[in-house]
């Protein structure tokens, strides 16, 4: 499978990462590699074999239902760029 | 099964220019799972809180923090699955939803898209008072997953910037999914009433549609009169119109309005000759009409993928067992229930089951008395009472305990009906035990023959005119009964005065 510059121009947007127009064929082609190399993974026979979850075999660690944390309005907007009022303030998204 | 039976509503049908139109309708419904803590954090999901102050490092996306899921926000899914008689997948799992806006802080919202918590089950819903009444659809649910509520933006406080609020970020939600089984504006509004009293009767979720923890999008699409028996039959979607959703509407009368509204819309586009694309819109209350969120469409491309950070979630036959065994008498059994047991009309079982505070007065009323007579009693009395002071049976000033001592003065022919009322009243305002009051005042009716008797010879005697009048005109005697009520201060058994009057006026 190939991706060619439009696709990369997409992905790139989607991710909100700004790429230059010159730099997108190499990224494409760098896409390709790896999507080529996913195709060699899809040769191999998995049948009755289960995904892997966890290198590790252990269960979904749960919390119980208890209130632990909060609280902290100023350690929560301490990186905010703008905060007000306890909010924090960004420019306006509203169509 | 379902004990009650019904037949279904008839499809809504709307007349277009050219043709007749029938509505198609699914919604996914936003249900705020009630707990304490939020699904993979420790901060309170408590409404109303100062902003940021239930933040959690990981709802604020911040680097480094792991998400732990809140076995609470499980229990709940599981119980609204088995209240909605679901299949319960003992293995889920939870996906990454991608896109980003302020109001998510992670970039991706948290989700089970593969493999939901809780697979196909299904909802009777009653139709009714309207044209539709004494009719039900029965809508199937096609999944239910668990997923992170969004944060909250607010747009009005200052003209060039958005304020964010985390508090809501990560609230566990239930996206309840149904099968386009719904034909039409009423009935959508039906579905999601009750899916509320189920929830509600299941402590799942509030259901505080103002508050927004319940909200619903609207899939809508339009096809001609036979077209979804097709679909029905072949399950091949091919056979119905291409869907718009609306998103994100918190009032059952915004639900119906957009519904409609945006049936009219795709009737109009579909007889002009075109045809109608597949997009998400917004409704607007103002202007009653829904709008193209087509600035979105791009953002659409999710990225799903498995979420490396969370194993799947497992959970055990014997805990479900558990959850399934402590579940409360649901709605519909509680309907069938009062139907056989107290002899109600399905109108009156479904008015005080529709939640659970109704229904437990009721039955303390009932219990050991009169059940139709409580009915009467509890719905038209009391409830009618309630809701001229905007109160809520909650705060009721009469106990289940004096309404049924009220009731029970009835039954024993101690007081009358109109006497009944007064009393009532009595106790509404001044409380006080029924019994009492009706003896220290009293009101007691009088049943002594001779003292009745004395009171109607008393009307007789003084009024020849009317005697003779009635004499004639049998149906005047109801002058004398009243006579004779005004004499005895309502308190004479109106049966014993109708039938002596009858007597002495024949005779």
């Amino acid at each position: 499978m190939s991706i060619d510059t439009e696709t990369a121009r997409k992905v790139a947007k989607l991710a909100r990462i700004k790429v230059e127009d010159d730099a997108l064929p190499a990224l494409a082609a760098e896409f390709s590699n790896i999507l080529g190399f996913i195709e060699q993974l899809n040769e191999v026979d998995v049948d009755g074999v289960e995904p892997m979850t966890s290198v590790t075999p252990q269960r979904l660690y749960r919390r119980d239902d208890v209130v632990t944390d909060g609280d902290q309005p100023e350690q929560v907007l301490k990186n905010a760029p703008d905060a007000r009022e306890g909010f924090f303030a960004v420019p306006k998204v509203v169509e | 099964m379902l004990d009650l039976t019904y037949d279904a509503p008839k499809p809504k049908v709307i007349a277009g220019a050219k043709h007749d139109w029938e509505l198609v309708i699914g919604l996914e419904v936003h249900a705020q799972v009630a707990t304490k803590a939020k699904l993979f954090s420790g901060a309170s999901t408590q409404f109303g809180a100062e902003p940021n102050s239930n933040v959690a490092f990981v709802d604020a996306g911040m680097p480094g923090m792991l998400p732990v899921i809140n076995e609470g926000c499980v229990a709940q899914a599981v119980k609204t699955g088995l209240g909605l008689k679901a299949q319960i997948n003992l293995y889920s799992a939870f996906d990454r939803k991608n896109y980003f806006y302020p109001d998510l802080p992670q970039g991706y919202q948290i989700s089970q898209l593969y493999h939901p918590i809780v697979g196909e089950g299904e909802v009777l819903v009653e139709m009714g008072p309207g044209p539709h009444d004494g009719t039900a659809r029965v809508v199937r649910i096609e999944r239910i997953h668990l997923e992170q509520d969004a944060g909250k933006s607010i747009h009005d406080m200052d003209p060039n910037m958005s304020f964010v609020d985390l508090n809501r970020t990560g609230v566990a939600l239930m996206e309840i999914v149904s099968r386009p089984d719904i034909r039409g504006p009423e009935e959508a509004a039906a579905y999601v009433s009750k899916l509320r009293q189920i929830m509600r009767y299941l402590g799942t979720c509030d259901g505080n549609m103002q508050n927004g923890n319940l909200r619903a999008d609207v899939n809508v699409s339009i096809c001609r009169p036979g077209a979804y028996e097709k679909y029905q039959e072949t399950q091949d979607f091919s056979h119905l119109g291409t869907r718009c959703e609306i998103k994100n509407m918190n009032s059952l009368r915004f639900i119906q309005a957009a519904i409609e509204y945006e049936a009219r819309r795709q009737i109009a586009i579909v007889e002009d000759g075109g045809e109608v694309v597949q997009e998400t819109r917004l409704y607007d209350p103002d202007k009653n009409e829904t709008r193209s969120m087509r600035s979105k469409e791009e953002a659409h491309d999710y990225r799903y993928f498995p979420d490396p950070d969370l194993l799947p979630l497992e959970i055990e036959q014997a805990w479900v067992d558990d959850i399934a065994a402590s579940l409360p008498e649901l709605p519909d059994e509680k309907k069938a229930r009062f139907i056989k047991d107290f002899g109600l009309s399905d109108y009156d079982a479904s008015v005080l089951t529709a939640d659970t505070d109704n229904a437990s007065f009721f039955e303390a009323v009932a219990e050991g008395r009169d059940g139709k007579l409580a009915a009467n009693w509890v719905i038209n009395e009391l409830f009618g009472r309630l809701k001229k002071d905007d109160r809520e049976i909650t705060d009721s000033p009469v106990t289940p305990d004096q309404l049924g001592g009220v009731i029970a003065l009835i039954s024993k022919g101690d007081i009358s009906g109109k006497i009944a009322k007064d009393l009532f009243e009595i106790v509404y305002t001044e409380g006080g035990d029924p019994a009492v009051i009706v003896e220290e005042r009293g009101m007691k009716q009088v049943t002594d023959m001779g003292a009745i008797e004395a009171a109607v010879d008393e009307i007789i005697a003084a009024n020849p005119d009317q005697v003779a009048k009635a004499k004639e005109n049998p149906k005047l005697a109801g002058w004398f009964v009243g006579q004779v009520m005004k004499a005895t201060g309502g308190k004479a058994n109106p049966k014993a005065v109708n039938e002596l009057i009858a007597k002495k006026l024949a005779g």
